[in-house]
């Protein structure tokens, strides 16, 4: 198929000079240096890894190339040339392109109508939507683009703001933890086209903290900690253990997991679990049976936007079901139960989203620990009672036990939510739910965004926590979390569920095999039915 | 030179508290220069409008008079809008509350005891509460903006007003004038002293009080909070929007038709085609100069009641005329939106030729 967004001049100029050069390049906020006198050359054509944990200062530098923040000291050359990249849109101007890891799209508008409003003008043409199909399809990024943002997955997002990037030529694609969002076969797939487009002689900045893929896809690689460049090195040359210990200045701590070889009572069933989607482009659950016993952990796996967000709503009561016996907890079912009368069953739930679901960023954190446990019953003593006892002593000594027990590090013991790095808030938000004991568990996509100490930490939290006893239910995308994890292992494809395995028994191969099964159509008689 | 808005890391609780205040400063300002503009002297306009109402006694009673219905609206409206519902048409249910609560004074004039005043306040919020039950219902079964619903249905229930008193309720020894007839002592809530300021000042800032300690204190008040803050997190706190829609509407529909029958009952004493001078508007402002607080709002009732009492002095000393006082309430919520701006970014100057290279 031609497609003439793809195709690129021949780039003379880059054979002599590195098409970006970033000189002693600081920035402070008052008294904080969050980069420190950063040098970073990339060439045309390559792939370039720039790693770091939470708060290593990759998001500022990056910002500073985009556009969106100014230094405070330094130099961006360009082409040989100094310039000062006033906003992003002058960065888009000169041929940057960047992905953020928090997309900026408009939620009541479709895919086309998000990408043309960040196109320059002259780019925004009537054969727009049809460009980007061609070009979605091209660069093996399917999208659909009449669907409405609001009904779209992270990863179909993620493929939003790729495209529109592509579709402005960049000479310089700048990718903040593309992958966080995606399945292997998903980044393999991000990884053919990154790989295309270095050919084609685009450099690529590629920010991650997953080290296998910066191996196996970069060519040089920049880390950074605490502001400061520690290291420049051909990560070819390195192992995923020796990344690690430039980035966290130690070695990381391994998640242990002892098998699991008792099986103990069904806590929560799925029983013929038929759920129509609330919204249009949402996806319809068909016939989901699973069991989850004592003491296992079973993982869902999936491409992004197959039908998690529902089965996580469903399961956890924000949405209810018709049928009363499609789920049960601990043995009763709740089907017809809200939320709060789920956690009164000693269930406990967390959303993938933390901003505005699982938290509320301008809320502090003890109202956040309100949040989820305002109406439990397994609280003793109760945190609160009745329509006016709000307990805040007790809010505040369940929040200083699960900041000790879980490591999340605030600025104040009760600083607000949105204050805290993306892994400190999902420590505390999985540490409010486990600080409960819960007996049954759901936890949608546990180590989203989050870096490498407290990914191992949450982990093994979940991990202990099944071994007390616990029935978990872990719907994730990320296929080497499931492995670390997960007893058993479902794959949840177009709203239906495959039978479960046993993690030890199934490969990755195999999992991305029923991931990309078609199945029959939906029998919808049977949702009628379900849904009636 | 470039002027840009700049997001701010986290909002500043500096501008939040201070953002009324500016926007006071900027109104005062501007009001001078269109003073100016028409030929009046601006700092005695200025004095006439904003001091002279403070200044004597019985301009500060009328002001005590004109705050309450603003306060008993603006605490329902601010609860309301910090959830993120847009209740618009306190007006109407204000009308609603008075036509409900005047049944008693006109069709049971006989009824006297003190219980007949207790019925017509009830009643009175039972009116504003139905009216803004019709948004709710609308809002939550089909999904129909509540904002044009509650707006549209002002102007209904004005005309029934106004055919009531030309109506089937004028007084019959009245002259034929558009009016009821006058509440007997009965009906009418009691002052203080010889004064206008009667109980429903009292009541409004009790009420205050109540749904000040409700927000802060209670789980209704963080329902309200977390649903407004975040309704994908209200649902996952099993919080339901629906009903919250349903809480607001009635509290906010009740009070302003509590405000209602107060006015009719404790300042007119009697229905009439015009029973308030856009109280159910000026409330919009009242609730955003309080900071959506409940407390704030008693402050920003008493600003804008004196925002009314200016009008009339500038009215009657400089001639001016009286949409006068709703220029000013205008600007005053034009400015309040604008710094509110400034919570959540900050201004900045770019240097030289912004964006070139």
């Amino acid at each position: 198929m031609s497609n003439p967004t793809t195709a690129k001049k021949p780039n003379f100029e880059s054979v002599l000079k590195p098409l970006l050069e970033v000189k002693s390049l600081t920035k402070k906020f008052g008294d904080f240096v969050a980069n420190a006198s950063i040098d970073l050359v990339l060439e045309a054509g390559n792939i370039h890894a720039l790693l770091g944990e939470n708060g290593a200062g990759k998001s500022t530098l990056v910002k500073m190339i985009y556009g969106a923040l100014q230094p405070t000291a330094g130099q961006i050359v360009w082409q040989g040339q100094t310039v000062t990249i006033e906003n992003p849109a002058a960065a888009r101007d000169l041929g940057i392109g960047m992905v953020f890891q928090h997309f900026s799209l408009f939620e009541a508008l479709t895919v086309t109508e998000n990408i043309s409003l960040a196109l320059p003008p002259h780019l925004r043409t009537q054969d727009l939507e049809e460009r980007i199909a061609n070009l979605s399809e091209d660069y093996g990024l399917p999208l659909n683009p009449r669907a409405l943002v609001v009904d779209l997955s992270v990863g179909e997002r993620q493929r939003i703001e790729i495209v529109r990037c592509l579709l402005q030529e960049p000479r310089l694609l700048i990718m903040d933890e593309p992958t966080a969002v995606l399945t292997p076969q998903e980044a393999q797939a991000l990884f053919t086209t990154l790989r295309r487009l270095a050919d084609e002689g685009c450099a690529v900045l590629y920010i991650s903290h997953r080290l296998e893929e910066v191996k196996q896809l970069c060519h040089d690689a920049t880390i950074l900690r605490l502001g400061k460049v520690v290291a420049q090195l051909d990560p070819q040359q390195e192992t995923p253990g020796t990344l690690a210990q430039h980035m966290v200045g130690s070695s990381v701590h391994a998640v242990s997991r002892q098998e699991n070889n008792q099986a103990g009572d069904t806590l929560l069933q799925l029983t013929n679990l038929y759920q129509r989607a609330d919204t249009p482009f949402g996806v319809d659950l068909v016939d989901l049976n699973l069991e989850v016993r004592s003491g296992e952990i079973v993982a869902i796996a999936g491409v992004a936007g197959n039908g998690q967000g529902e089965l996580f709503s469903a399961l956890s009561g924000e949405v209810t079901n018709r049928d009363a016996a499609a789920i049960s907890i601990q043995g009763q079912t709740c089907g017809h139960t809200g939320i709060n009368g789920r956690r009164q069953l000693q269930a406990a739930f967390v959303p993938e989203e933390r901003n505005g679901h699982s938290a509320i960023g301008n809320f502090s954190l003890t109202e956040n620990i309100l949040l989820s446990r305002h109406a439990v019953a397994d609280d003793q003593p109760p945190l609160h009672q009745g329509w006016v006892g709000i307990k805040r002593a007790e809010l505040t000594k369940v929040n200083t036990k699960v900041a000790s027990q879980y490591d999340v590090r605030s600025a104040s013991i009760d600083a607000e939510a949105g204050s805290l790095s993306g892994g400190n808030l999902q420590k505390f938000v999985v540490g409010r739910e486990l600080d409960r004991q819960p007996k049954v568990l759901i936890i949608n996509q546990p180590t989203w965004g989050v870096d490498a100490g407290a990914a191992a930490l949450i982990r093994q939290a979940l991990i202990d926590l099944s071994r007390q006893g616990s029935a978990i239910l872990v719907i994730s995308q990320d296929l080497d979390e499931i492995f670390e994890l997960a007893d058993r292992v479902a794959v949840i494809s177009r709203g239906q569920l495959s039978s479960s395995y046993q993690a030890s028994a199934i490969s990755r191969e195999e999992i991305g095999l029923l991931m990309s099964q078609e199945k029959s159509a939906p029998n919808l008689e049977a949702i009628a039915q379900g849904s009636s | 030179m470039q002027l840009i808005l700049e997001k701010r890391p986290q909002a500043s609780s500096l501008m939040y508290f201070s953002s009324p205040l500016l926007a006071i400063f900027f109104t005062v300002i501007l009001g001078g220069l269109i003073f100016a503009a028409m030929g009046q002297p601006p700092l005695r306009a200025l004095y006439l409008y904003f001091i002279d109402p403070i200044t004597n006694l019985w301009s500060i009673e009328e002001v005590l008079v004109k705050a309450t219905p603003l306060i008993l609206i603006g605490v329902g409206l601010a609860v309301t809008f910090r959830a993120n519902v847009w209740n618009i048409g306190a007006e109407g249910q204000l009308t609603a509350g008075a036509l409900m609560g005047s049944i008693i004074p006109i069709l049971f004039t006989s009824w006297q005891s003190p219980l007949a005043l207790f019925c017509m306040l009830v009643m009175g919020m039972i009116g504003g509460a139905l009216l803004a039950a019709i948004p709710a219902l609308l809002k939550v079964r089909f999904g129909v903006n509540e904002i044009l619903t509650s707006l549209m249905l002002v102007y209904v229930v004005h005309l029934l007003l106004d055919w009531l008193v030309r109506g089937p309720w004028k007084d019959p020894f009245g002259y034929n004038f558009p009016k009821s007839i006058g509440f007997d002592d009965w009906h009418l809530l009691p002052t203080f002293g010889d004064g206008r300021v009667h109980l429903g000042l009292v009541i409004a800032i009790i009420i205050a009080f109540i749904l000040y300690w409700v927000m802060t204190r209670t789980i209704k008040g963080f329902e309200v909070r977390v649903i407004g803050a975040a309704p994908r997190a209200g649902a996952f706190a099993g919080f339901s929007q629906a009903k919250m829609v349903w809480f607001c509407f009635l509290l906010s529909g009740g009070l302003a038709g509590l405000a209602g029958i107060v006015e009719v009952a404790g300042t007119i004493g009697q229905l009439q085609p015009n029973i308030s001078p856009n109280y159910g508007f000026t409330a919009i402002i009242v609730a955003f100069l309080g900071r959506l607080n409940p407390v704030g709002v008693i402050f920003a009732g008493l600003l804008l009641a004196v925002s009314y009492i200016g009008g009339e002095g500038v009215q009657i000393e400089l001639g001016m005329s009286d949409k006068t006082t709703q220029v000013f309430q205008g600007m005053l919520l034009f400015f309040i939106l604008m710094c509110d701006t400034l919570i959540h970014y900050r201004l900045r100057f770019l240097k030289g030729n912004g964006g070139q290279l």
